[in-house]
């Protein structure tokens, strides 16, 4: 078995890390943009917990507790604010949100 | 006596204008409002006036001191106070009482006058406003406070002289007056500012001034003399600043009585009395005073003798009888000028109200040529005209007698044998163009029209009280030869300049020779115009009828280069550089706006790609600096 070593977690967070940008970017479903912020948050919480173990302290740990436990509450809001944006355009592709696009009327 | 009742004399005229004024726009835009609300107003204000300054005459003649009152202070800056304050001393009591008096008259033959008119709420909100202001001039204690009244009589007359502003000739008219009197009260700013610089830190009400005038330099007091007469000349039009009063003659006819002959333009004069302390110090500033005064007289009267416009003739004739009244007020005799302001009042108020019932009774001509024959149709009219015209013609019994031969004695008295001349000569001018008029508009025999306007006694009633007036105004200074007293200096003992003691067979000798004069040019008159009757209408022409060119020299020198000067002002400078300046800069701000507003493309991945943009590259600067 393969000792996991310090720069194949870090390596690993990068990895799960530039998913999640990508899929920010690139993807157009709500739903899809959702999971790529929780992708990322998750790469960060590799990177805190690796630094823990490294340093042997315990702090990245806690905050690794916290940021998973402010993500739920995240969770929630951000699931029933897409259910409201379901409801006003009966769509979840992001472009259809364009409110306040400038028109270019001036 | 309560020294608060002064505030009430300028405050009620001042209440009641305001009052109409809002009584007019009510009645303008929400519901009509009958005219004799108006009237009972309007002419309830100067008569109260009138009667509280009779009150403060009758106690200043049983030997009370002078009133002093000061309500508030208007201006407080870092410890130097000018308080609104009010002066009732013999001098402003006896403007007080000729001023509301003559106004009362005129209120009530405005009110015949104006009858029917569409603005006649609007008419008497102004007249009270001058009636205010008027008597703020006159009743200040501080040449500050009389600079409001100052600016606030002048406003009203702009406002009054172009009150039938549809007629673009009356705006030009109402505009002329008021740059005109612009010019003559950037002379009297300079002058009160020179004079506050050098004894303003010790006070600056009339009483102050009294005290420490003479710790002016009498080269600086030279200045301040010349500067405040400028304001005077512009006031009461004298050369050069007189061209404004013949063409303010566009207003109504009230206001041409009240405004432009008997009380404003007395203002200049008033001015000079007031500040004699200051033009004792200085007889040379005087000196020059009197030969304005004397020029202006027979200038005036020369145009005069051609003019064939009612109003202008009497226009003319005003500023000839106030070039008098500063030849009196110049060589240091102010009682005697202000004698004449006041016989003056009468008699021109009575010309011009006479001259307005004329006009009205032909319909609205003002051609004198036009006229004629009216001694049968109008002969309440044609009785007080005779003895309006006897007065300014100097013929005794009559007021102007009294006054102007006291004015040409003094004259004769310092000395000054050219403007006696002058005095004399115009005496004879001014007989001859008032009885030209007279004769031509009540004897002559060209008029065709045969109906007559209706004159209401409203009209007619003033007329008779003016008359009244004109004829015994005179007896209240008569000379010594004929009583001891004379009322006039007895009053106005302070300003009298000294008492002049004259032989009395000296007396009668110059008496005499006035009322040859005036006679002489009666009997011109007569004998050129008593059975005028010309079958085609007389086209006066000639430099004489043109006022000698001046408006248009003026015109030329002044007003043209001025309006060229706007122009470029307004065409090259504000149009070409400043408003291009300000509109390039706001046109860059646009342009960069549309061009920034175009990141708001509401694409959510192009946002998400910036901010990424923004974190890397300020991560990067993060590791690059602390790496």
């Amino acid at each position: 078995m393969i000792e996991a070593s310090f720069i194949s977690y870090i390596s690993l967070a990068i990895l799960l890390f530039s998913i999640g940008i990508m899929g920010l970017i690139s993807r157009k479903n709500i739903f899809i943009i959702y999971m790529s912020i929780e992708l990322m948050l998750n790469a960060i919480n590799i990177i805190f917990v690796t630094l823990s173990k490294y340093f042997g302290s315990m702090d990245g740990q806690i905050i690794a507790m916290m940021v998973m436990a402010i993500a739920a509450s995240e969770a929630a809001i951000f699931l029933s604010l897409i259910v409201a944006m379901y409801r006003l355009k009966h769509s979840v592709n992001i472009d259809d949100f364009n409110t306040l696009k400038q028109k270019d009327t001036l | 006596m309560n020294s608060s009742l002064l505030a009430w004399i300028i405050l009620i005229p001042f209440i009641s204008s305001f009052v109409l004024g809002a009584l007019y726009l009510y009645s303008i835009s929400i519901k009509k409002i009958n005219d004799t609300i108006f009237t009972f107003l309007a002419i309830l204000a100067p008569i109260t006036s009138f009667l509280i300054g009779v009150a403060f005459f009758l106690s200043l003649k049983n030997g009370a001191t002078d009133y002093m009152y000061e309500p508030y202070t208007w201006l407080g800056v870092n410890g130097y106070i000018i308080s609104m304050g009010f002066l009732g001393d013999k001098l402003s009591i006896f403007m007080v009482l000729f001023v509301t008096f003559i106004g009362s008259t005129i209120h009530v033959y405005a009110a015949g006058y104006m009858k029917g008119d569409e603005g006649y709420g609007k008419f008497f909100s102004y007249f009270n406003l001058f009636m205010a202001s008027m008597l703020l001039l006159v009743l200040a204690n501080s040449p500050i406070i009389m600079f409001i009244g100052w600016e606030g009589v002048g406003l009203c007359s702009y406002l009054l002289i172009g009150f039938y502003f549809t007629e673009p000739l009356n705006v030009v008219a109402g505009n002329k007056a008021f740059i005109v009197n612009r010019v003559g009260d950037l002379g009297f700013i300079i002058g009160l500012v020179i004079m506050f610089f050098y004894v303003g830190k010790l006070g600056f009400d009339y009483y102050a001034l009294e005290d420490y005038i003479s710790l002016v330099p009498t080269s600086i007091l030279t200045i301040i003399g010349i500067a405040l007469f400028v304001g005077a000349m512009g006031k009461s039009a004298q050369i050069p600043l007189y061209v404004w009063l013949p063409d303010a003659m566009a207003g109504p006819t009230p206001v041409s009585a009240l405004i432009h002959a008997a009380t404003m333009v007395t203002a200049g004069v008033y001015m000079v009395a007031r500040f004699h302390f200051l033009y004792d110090l200085i007889p040379h500033v005087g000196e020059f005073m009197a030969y304005i005064g004397a020029f202006s007289a027979l200038f005036a009267a020369i145009i005069a003798m051609r003019q064939t416009d009612i109003k202008k003739i009497l226009a003319y004739s005003t500023i000839s009888q106030l070039g008098y009244m500063f030849i009196a007020v110049g060589l240091g005799a102010y009682s005697t000028g202000l004698f004449h302001v006041f016989t003056h009042a009468f008699f021109k108020a009575l010309l011009f109200m006479g001259a307005g019932a004329v006009i009205i009774a032909v319909g609205h001509e003002q051609n004198i040529f036009k006229m004629g024959g009216l001694r049968k149709k109008l002969p309440l009219v044609y009785s007080v005209m005779l003895i309006a015209t006897l007065a300014i013609s100097g013929i005794p019994p009559f007021s102007g007698f009294f006054s102007k031969d006291e004015i040409l004695l003094k004259a004769y008295r310092h000395h000054e044998y050219l403007i006696y001349g002058i005095g004399l000569f115009t005496a004879a001018l001014t007989a001859y163009y008032m009885f030209r008029l007279f004769f031509v508009t009540f004897h002559g025999k060209n008029y065709k029209q045969k109906e007559m306007h209706y004159l209401s006694w409203s009209m007619k009633a003033p007329l008779l009280v003016l008359a009244f007036g004109a004829t015994v105004a005179g007896f209240v200074g008569l000379p010594e030869v004929f009583s001891q007293t004379n009322l006039i200096d007895e009053w106005l003992k302070a300003y009298s300049g000294g008492a002049l003691h004259v032989e009395h067979t000296t007396e009668i000798m110059f008496m005499g020779i006035s009322v040859v004069v005036g006679l002489a040019g009666i009997v011109v008159a007569y004998v050129k115009y008593f059975k005028y009757d010309f079958n085609k209408e007389i086209q006066e022409s000639g430099i004489v009828y043109n006022k000698f060119y001046i408006d248009e020299v003026y015109h030329f020198i002044f007003v043209r280069g001025i309006q060229k000067l706007s122009r470029f002002i307004s065409v090259d400078v504000d149009d070409g550089v400043i408003d291009k300046a300000v509109m390039s800069l706001c046109g860059g701000f646009i342009n960069m706006g549309r061009r920034i507003g175009r990141m708001q493309c509401a694409n959510t991945r192009v946002y998400a790609f910036f901010m990424l943009l923004g974190i890397s590259s300020f991560s990067l600067y993060l590791i690059l600096k602390l790496g």
